[in-house]
């Protein structure tokens, strides 16, 4: 019999994107602007609860359709990719994963219809590839914890009303021991630093978080006390599958746009497509991408499969995805010549929005170290 | 109220290509989709579904591939839906589809049948509204809008026509068929995209249904296609160098010998 559901959510997902988030890109990134009208859209199709249960009001589907999801997102907008990647794979599944039932019952109906936006926060000034050395802290009192500090870079940052937060609870032998928590927004004394600027990914609310004596019920911890290291790696293995389909998702797109660029544009009388120049770039940046789909749908059964082997799997799939988005786009951009360097040309943007997907959830470095460590841990 | 929807899987495109030795539509290759008005009469019932919590029943006849068009119903948010397939009915026309499609509609039992108003692979119209004669209920063709009046219990529907609108108040069992200018289809969600994977879809057959033999497939179809054609385009461009005077007065010229104007 056919896979129906997979048929089905294909021909929707890519109408969608499409239709409706391919036209607002452009705006976005120029004005900065969070996509709240397509988030609204999102939600109502059950984007953002794809792979949550339906006893928690999510739909039940699987890794690899949300993975699909992001991909074709991103082929027309990455703000909008990763929107969905860091609410499903920083907040909602580290809830699913680690959370007690009554977490479940309180905080996944409303993040899996998305009346509710999730976001993460793990990264600081101080704590960015060191992540160990955090310095907000979380001090145990009598029924919860108070939180103070700051995290930075946090994506769906602005427009999130549950986060999931790691502090430092106390010291071990082996350095600070970490929890943890879920936090809400409108507490006491959380509030929000500065909005970040940035090169690419404009419309996504890239902002600081700030801690000032926030009181945290105990019924909050996320995971037991001192697995917030562990909960944070775990998350971020999900998440960065979510952003390798983010970055292969906009080589998709800027190679599609230059593989019709190509064929219209004339120079010396002929289509440039014709020079052989063009043509053996194009079969190299293809036959990369065809590698990266792999890789990134391996992780994203690894995920779903629960497979020991997802860390790696997740590394490999971000490192060479991200570098191939960086290299597709740079080269798409050269193709298009001077029309490709000006705003006027989607791949201008994609070029920008590509860049962050080698730093954000471990940066290349940080995968090479992933994979290298558990290669020479055998 | 229970909604039945009446749908056509036709092939994505108007540029349909014809076998020419069969004369029959060649669908090979080209990508299949829900006839356009008839995804409307869906939006409507849906909607209607949201409403009032009408019960929305998809149904088609075509061959067992025509089982993704009615997926696609399920997951859009339709509750139920059936596939009429059998060799018996092979080479129906519209007449003999209309009957097949009564019966079953008078098998399944319906408060209101919705119909596109044709489909972009025959053009004929003529299916929705021979259903509606043989069930001898009253018809209600291109509408535009359908609402239900709570208090009434009834459905207002507004008719399109070329130059006005109509607006008609109808109770108990009829026939609607849609204009896709009704509104834009909903798309699939992710809940009933999943959850159509865990329904069956109802199959329906000759033996399922009561037919006279003689009124259906090729032999119960008095329409017999001589020939169709794809016409041919004239694209011969003819360019003229004149004054904006000139090139106006030789355009009115032109389109006067062609009896355009």
């Amino acid at each position: 019999m056919a896979n129906y559901k997979s048929i089905l959510f294909e021909q929707m997902i890519k109408d969608f994107a499409e239709t409706e988030v391919k036209p607002l890109a452009q705006e976005i990134d120029e004005e900065e602007r969070f996509p709240a009208e397509t988030v609204e859209k999102m939600a109502k199709l059950g984007l953002f609860g794809i792979v949550v249960p339906k006893e928690y009001g999510g739909c039940g589907g699987d890794y690899p359709m949300y993975i699909q999801a992001v991909e074709e997102l991103s082929k027309h907008c990455g703000t909008t990719g990763v929107i969905l990647s860091a609410h499903v794979s920083l907040c909602a599944a580290p809830i699913l994963e680690f959370g007690t039932e009554e977490q479940k019952r309180k905080y996944l109906p409303d993040l899996a219809t998305g009346a509710k936006i999730g976001a993460f926060g793990l990264t600081e000034p101080n704590a960015g590839t060191d992540a160990g050395n955090q310095q907000t802290v979380a001090v145990e009192m009598d029924d919860h914890y108070v939180l103070n500090g700051s995290k930075i870079f946090i994506t769906n940052g602005g427009y999130a009303s549950t986060y999931v937060i790691i502090a430092v609870t106390g010291k071990t032998p082996k350095g600070v021991e970490m929890t943890a928590f879920i936090v809400e927004k409108g507490w006491e004394g959380f509030s929000f630093g500065k909005k970040e600027r940035k090169m690419g990914i404009r419309g996504s609310s890239t902002c600081e978080l700030i801690f000032e004596n926030v009181k945290v019920p105990k019924e909050n911890m996320l995971g037991k006390r001192g697995e917030g290291f562990k909960i944070a790696m775990k998350t971020l293995d999900g998440g960065r599958i979510g952003i390798a389909a983010q970055a292969l998702g906009i080589a998709e797109g800027a190679f599609d746009l230059t593989v019709a660029y190509v064929k219209s544009r004339k120079q010396f009388g002929r289509p440039i497509s014709a020079c052989q120049n063009t043509q053996f770039v194009l079969a190299d940046l293809a036959t990369r991408i065809a590698a990266c789909r792999g890789l990134v749908y391996v992780a994203a059964n690894a995920k779903q499969n629960k497979l020991p082997t997802l860390s790696v799997n997740a590394a490999q799939a971000k490192l060479y995805a991200s570098e191939t988005a960086m290299e597709v786009t740079t080269k798409a951009v050269q193709l298009h010549g001077g029309y490709g360097y000006t705003r006027e040309y989607a791949v201008e943007r994609m070029m920008r929005d590509a860049k962050i997907t080698e730093i954000y959830e471990g940066t290349s470095e940080v995968q090479r170290m992933v994979i290298s460590g558990a290669l020479l841990k055998k | 109220m229970k909604i039945i929807v009446c749908i056509k899987q036709v092939p994505n495109t108007t540029e349909i290509k014809i076998d020419p030795v069969t004369n029959t539509l060649k669908r090979d290759g080209v990508p299949s989709i829900i006839n356009p008005d008839d995804k409307a009469a869906l939006e409507a019932a849906l909607r209607l579904k949201a409403q009032c919590g009408a019960e929305v029943v998809a149904l088609t006849m075509g061959p067992p591939q025509a089982e993704k068009a009615l997926r696609e119903t399920l997951a859009m948010g339709a509750d139920a839906a059936y596939l009429l397939t059998d060799r018996a009915f092979a080479g129906s026309d519209t007449l003999a589809t209309s009957t097949i499609i009564a019966a079953a509609v008078k098998k399944l039992g319906a408060d209101a049948v919705f119909c596109g108003r044709q489909a972009i692979d025959g053009d004929t119209a003529q299916v929705g509204p021979q259903i509606a004669e043989h069930l001898g209920i009253p018809q209600i063709t291109y509408a535009q809008d359908v609402e239900y009046c709570e208090k009434k219990g009834t459905l207002r529907i507004k008719r399109q026509f070329e130059d006005r609108y109509q607006t008609l108040e109808v109770s108990g069992l009829c026939l609607i068929t849609v204009l896709s200018s009704y509104a834009k289809p909903r798309y699939m969600n992710v809940w009933d995209i999943v959850s159509q994977d865990e329904k069956e879809i109802g199959i329906l057959t000759f033996a399922d249904l009561e037919i006279n033999p003689a009124e259906i497939g090729l032999g119960g179809s008095p329409t017999k296609v001589k020939s169709t054609a794809t016409k041919q385009f004239d694209k011969t461009i003819e360019t003229l160098e004149l004054d904006a005077e000139q090139a106006a007065n030789a355009i009115v010229e032109a389109l006067k010998q062609k009896h355009l104007i």
